[in-house]
């Protein structure tokens, strides 16, 4: 669905992204790991058109996405919660949600229901100012956001960061279910989490891919996780 | 009591021609952190434009039309042509409509000459009517009911529509608007020519509230504006109203009880405020 290839990123004269190569696979959880500064973030944002890819291609269903704006690449069906959730704080919950929709139509408000459903706080505090919410309704609200926006794939920057760890066993459950209806990258730091729900793993060090393959692989490789991850 | 109700109805005005102006420098620099100097150019065009076309035509509404579709032309002009390209630099955007400011204040010198122009009044807005024994100036009135309905049309527009929602959002985390599939920068160029025309019809109103309109007043204006801005909170239409009525009454009353300080009050102003509140009194942006 999703293939990275051989990417690379220049901000300002860092070389951020040496060579980073992986998939997302279609209807499945992909996690990406690494420590701080390994290029996680970088790489969901040059996906997203915010970083111009010096080197490599992005395609998206065999479509390649190469520098495109990143309005146009939004519209191609790839929604992002970024790291710091990227909240309006002066529109209420309600008008988010609202503009999340490209186009009100059947599909995007059954999105919306579902979204309710999951997060039943967001319809509790539809009327109230995005930036006044707690932090996991605020993380509620970006992924919520995303996914009615989006159509196919969603790239999820550590939704665990900052969190509770009971408000973070909340959102993994939601992100199980939502792996019903979209694709999700994700990037996570935190491993105990990110492994009882992805499917796909990759590891980054270095602005580089150094490990991939089945998140079942990387659950029984102690050598694996130990050094890269720093958990045994 | 005649005379604190007539500083009242001056400094209203006065406040809300700032407004006019103001409005659209916060929504630009709270939406693209473009810093316009030029925006003041604007506005003297709408003045000059208003009084050409008022002295052809002698309909004050054609006049106003007109002087706000040449303004909003302009501003369509200046942002393809010279704000575009300098997105993301303060520095070159600082030099870019300090430039075009004097470009549009030497257009206006080469088409009307540079010696200062009277500016007419409609028989209709002439003269003063009586309140309770007070006299107060028409004209001065109806630029504070066309003030506060320009305000009233700019929230409902930002509050009630989509494209107000997207506004606000791109005011809060304008990256963010991007990856919800918007072209942030096609509702930049709306907003910027948007902008420009209600800075043009305030320079409509300005020049039969002045009498006398030259070049170089949209400078003046603009120093006023970049103040409330700046008191208001950056990007907040509310706080550059509030903080416009504040400026005017200010000078209003300054000039009329301590006419020494009336040029230092707004400056005095900006400082108590920013002491205050760093971020202006309802900005979010610092």
């Amino acid at each position: 669905m999703l293939k990275v290839d051989n990417l690379e990123t220049y901000i300002e004269q860092f070389h951020i992204l040496q060579g980073v190569t992986f998939e997302v696979r279609k209807g499945m959880i992909t996690v990406l790991f690494g420590r701080n500064g390994a290029g996680k973030t970088t790489t969901l944002r040059t996906i997203m058109g915010y970083y111009p890819i010096a080197n490599g291609t992005v395609r998206y269903n065999d479509e390649v996405l190469n520098n495109l704006p990143t309005h146009l690449i939004a519209r191609k069906g790839i929604g992002y919660v970024p790291e710091d959730q990227g909240i309006f704080p002066s529109l209420t919950v309600g008008e988010t949600l609202v503009l999340a929709q490209r186009e009100k139509n059947k599909e995007t408000e059954e999105k919306l229901t579902w979204m309710l459903e999951l997060f039943p706080d967001l319809k509790k505090f539809w009327q109230k100012r995005s930036g006044l919410l707690s932090g996991g309704q605020k993380q509620m609200l970006a992924i919520a956001r995303a996914f009615i926006n989006s159509d196919g794939l969603l790239l999820i920057d550590e939704p665990s960061k900052g969190l509770s760890p009971l408000m973070v066993e909340k959102l993994m459950e939601a992100i199980l279910q939502m792996k019903e209806k979209t694709t999700i990258l994700l990037v996570e730091q935190n491993y105990f989490m990110a492994s009882e729900i992805g499917d796909y793993f990759y590891i980054m060090d270095d602005g580089k891919i150094v490990h991939g393959g089945l998140m079942d692989e990387l659950k029984e490789d102690a050598e694996l996780s130990m050094k890269y991850l720093g958990v045994s | 009591m005649n005379a604190i109700l007539n500083l009242l109805i001056n400094g209203l005005s006065t406040g809300l021609l700032i407004f006019l102006l103001a409005s659209g420098l916060t929504l630009i620099f709270g939406l693209m952190s473009v810093l316009n100097f030029a925006h003041g150019g604007f506005f003297v065009w709408g003045a000059f434009v208003w009084v050409w076309l008022f002295s052809a035509t002698g309909n004050f509404f054609i006049s106003v039309v007109g002087a706000i579709g040449i303004g909003m032309l302009i501003g369509f002009i200046f942002e393809k042509t010279l704000i575009r390209p300098v997105y993301g630099n303060h520095i070159r955007q600082l030099l870019v409509t300090l430039g075009g400011m004097l470009v549009l204040v030497e257009l206006i010198r080469m088409i009307w000459g540079s010696n200062p122009i009277r500016a007419g009044l409609p028989v209709w807005l002439d003269g003063s009517i009586q309140l309770g024994g007070v006299v107060l100036i028409k004209y001065r009135l109806f630029v504070i009911l066309v003030g506060l309905i320009i305000y009233g049309l700019i929230m409902l527009l930002l509050k009630k529509t989509k494209i107000g929602m997207i506004i606000r959002a791109g005011v809060d985390n304008r990256e963010m608007v991007q990856a919800l599939g918007i072209n942030i920068k096609a509702v930049f160029s709306m907003v910027f020519i948007l902008g420009a025309g209600i800075a043009a019809l305030g320079g409509t109103l300005l020049a039969p509230y002045s009498g006398i309109i030259f070049a170089d007043m949209g400078l003046q204006y603009a120093i006023l504006a970049f103040i409330v801005v700046i008191i208001g909170g950056l990007g907040s239409v509310r706080g550059a109203a509030l903080a416009s009525i504040i400026v005017g009454l200010a000078g209003a009353f300054t000039a009329f009880y301590y006419p020494d300080l009336s040029l230092a009050v707004n400056m005095l102003l900006l400082i108590f405020v920013l002491l205050l509140r760093p971020k202006g009194l309802f900005g979010e942006k610092g």
